[in-house]
């Protein structure tokens, strides 16, 4: 058993290398040493869950020789490899999903490097999630930052570009003010390891001692991290970004990595404030307002796009809202709720996206409305994951945004004050949802008499309706079979502490 | 307020830096600025944790003359944070002017605005 508490280090690790690796290989042999990777880093995270659900603990892992307060530390608890399995799952699909895109949209000597790039993804990401250490936290993110930047700009054209430096803007303003609230909580306590600095806050606290430089540090680091995963005004970025990449790219950034940042700050919200420090200040209120603002805006812009991919990017937005509404809502309840809603928006935006593509192909690739007219017809798979990926963002039951819904209204029942704000915007936001994804999916399933684009059909595109179906089903699992998710998320959540 | 802002001036100044990074690198128009900003913003935080790891009259944490007190030396901690911040910014700036260069070759300008205004009218 002792070899399974090193997978989480090793899953790190193998993602990484498989980076420097796939710089030396031809295109098509990295497209399947990455793939490789992600299944075998999958795998991994499932053993090590199997172990952690059977164990009932979470343990740390020692990097290097030097005990607790100065050595670095991984640390894995149930949450932990169910986020890490999860993410591989999105991420092998949202690959898949994308490769014939990125043939025609990427020169073949370049196709080496998106696999770098997703190799470098993935191991960041791994680290944000099995980290116990702020500053490994922090280099990791501007890794993260770096190879976002990297998938954005893979296809390269003004548009991609442009959307690169205006998504590196605003990142590195998040990351900068990330490493002063480090300084700064470092500063305070004396030391960088979440159970250390936790136990150091907490007497703080208790003390009274340095009130407001707590307050500081707890607001830099949340502002920081919304930023950088585009809660509501910090989102002038992500259309762009989100709209004109490559397709593979849109799906990673929208589902994985403002998720990873999300679930750096649960971390950090558990493991380093505190959970009813978090609660005591201020900024919880903050989060809360934005997360409502972000919710009706974002759904807002969306209905004002006549482009399909910048529509789908502007829903990203008001679901980032939500978590953000979980997160403030103050109780384990609500956090269950965020953290279930990380993986349904995962699930269905990647789902959207990679679905969008096909609907896109088939209109002789303009994005408009206008020129979408009909095409579920002529791309039938496509048409059905994207009204099912419609349907579940809109909160039909049978998908998981109806649970993740669910679970946000059940949360705000009993939570005096913030009760009637969150049905009032709940309710108005499904139905903008509802406005603007179903008018898509009417647009999509209006019959035209003569199309002059072809039709396209399954078996031409085997692996890209195999993608999508993958989709579609772990989109029911998490609707359906809600319970025992939930039920993980809540032992995760306790097992923080 | 005041009289803990004149002890403690070396942390004001580094947080005075801080925000001119900051608005440089949100407000500017011009590309190179803004990455000057990014510089100034990272410099000014590496200055607040360098300071923070000083101690008046302490040594270098290196022992040479058999004096293992600890009170002898510095925290050696904050200098190992401030190389590591240095080569993540140094990157993270070379990245950023690398797609300076691209844009500039294509618009043949620095200022963002104006090639966002661009693509626009390309309508891309």
């Amino acid at each position: 058993m002792e070899l399974i508490r090193n997978f989480p280090f090793f899953s790190i690790m193998i993602a990484m290398f498989s980076g420097p690796v796939c710089s030396v290989l031809p295109g098509k042999v990295a497209r399947v040493v990455n793939a490789c990777v992600i299944v075998i880093v999958g795998i991994m995270s499932a053993v090590l869950l199997g172990y952690l659900y059977v164990t009932g603990e979470s343990f740390v892992y020692m990097m290097g020789h030097f005990p607790a307060p100065w050595g670095n530390e991984i640390r894995a608890g149930v949450l932990e490899a169910g986020m890490a399995m999860f993410f591989c799952i999105v991420m092998l699909l949202s690959v898949l999903g994308g490769i014939k895109k990125l043939f025609d949209e990427v020169v073949v000597s370049k196709h080496n490097l998106y696999y770098i790039l997703v190799g470098l993804m993935l191991s960041s990401l791994l680290a944000l999630v099995y980290t116990n250490d702020l500053f490994t936290a922090y280099v990791f993110v501007e890794i993260n930052t770096i190879s976002a930047c990297g998938l954005i700009m893979i296809r390269e054209n003004g548009r991609t570009i442009e959307a690169a430096v205006r998504y590196m803007i605003m990142s590195l303003i998040g990351s900068a003010m990330i490493l002063l609230g480090i300084c700064m909580i470092y500063d305070l306590t004396g030391h960088l390891l979440m159970s250390n600095i936790k136990e150091s806050v907490a007497a703080m606290t208790a003390g009274g001692t340095y009130p407001e430089p707590l307050l500081c540090t707890i607001a830099l680091m949340s502002v920081g991290l919304a930023i950088k995963c585009a809660l509501f005004p910090f989102h002038s970025w992500l259309p762009d970004a989100y709209g004109y990449s490559t397709v593979s790219s849109a799906a990673i950034l929208s589902s994985l990595v403002s998720k990873g940042y999300i679930f750096l700050l649960i971390k950090i919200i558990y493991r380093v404030i505190g959970f009813d420090v978090y609660k005591g200040s201020g900024v919880i209120d903050v989060m809360f307002i934005f997360g409502l603002a972000g919710m009706i805006f974002g759904s807002v812009s969306a209905i004002r796009e006549s482009d399909v991919r910048r529509m789908i990017a502007y829903s990203s937005v008001a679901q980032i809202g939500y978590i953000f509404m979980g997160i403030g809502m103050g109780t384990q309840f609500g956090m269950v709720a965020a953290v279930f809603h990380i993986l349904s928006h995962a699930s269905t935006k990647s789902l959207l996206f990679i679905s969008a593509i096909g609907l896109t192909d088939v209109s002789g690739g303009s994005r408009k409305f206008i020129e979408l007219t009909g095409s579920g017809y002529r791309n039938r798979i496509a048409g059905l994951s994207f009204a099912i990926g419609a349907l579940s963002m809109v909160g039909v039951p049978l998908f998981s945004g109806f649970i993740s819904k669910l679970l946000f209204a059940e949360a705000a029942i009993n939570l005096s004050g913030r009760m009637l704000p969150v049905f009032i915007v709940l309710g108005i936001s499904t139905i903008l949802n509802a406005i603007y994804f179903m008018k898509t999916v009417i647009r999509i399933y209006t019959p035209v008499d003569e199309s002059p684009y072809p039709r396209a059909h399954m078996r031409q595109l085997p692996l890209y309706s195999m993608v999508l179906c993958a989709f579609v089903i772990l989109n029911v699992v998490l609707g359906v079979m809600s319970d025992p998710i939930i039920g993980l998320i809540g032992q995760g959540l306790t097992m923080f502490d | 307020m005041l009289h803990n802002l004149a002890v403690n001036y070396e942390e004001a100044i580094a947080m005075l830096l801080f925000v001119i990074g900051f608005a440089n690198l949100l407000l500017q128009k011009n590309l190179i600025k803004k990455i000057i900003g990014l510089n100034i913003m990272d410099s000014a935080v590496y200055l607040f944790l360098a300071l923070k790891g000083y101690i008046e009259g302490a040594a270098v944490p290196i022992v040479v003359n058999g004096i293992t007190d600890k009170e002898a030396y510095i925290n050696p901690v904050p200098a190992g944070l401030v190389l590591t911040g240095i080569v993540v910014s140094v990157s993270v700036s070379a990245l950023m002017l690398s797609l300076t260069i691209r844009l500039y070759r294509r618009y043949h300008t620095l200022n963002l605005d104006e090639i966002s205004m661009r693509l626009k009218k390309e309508g891309l």
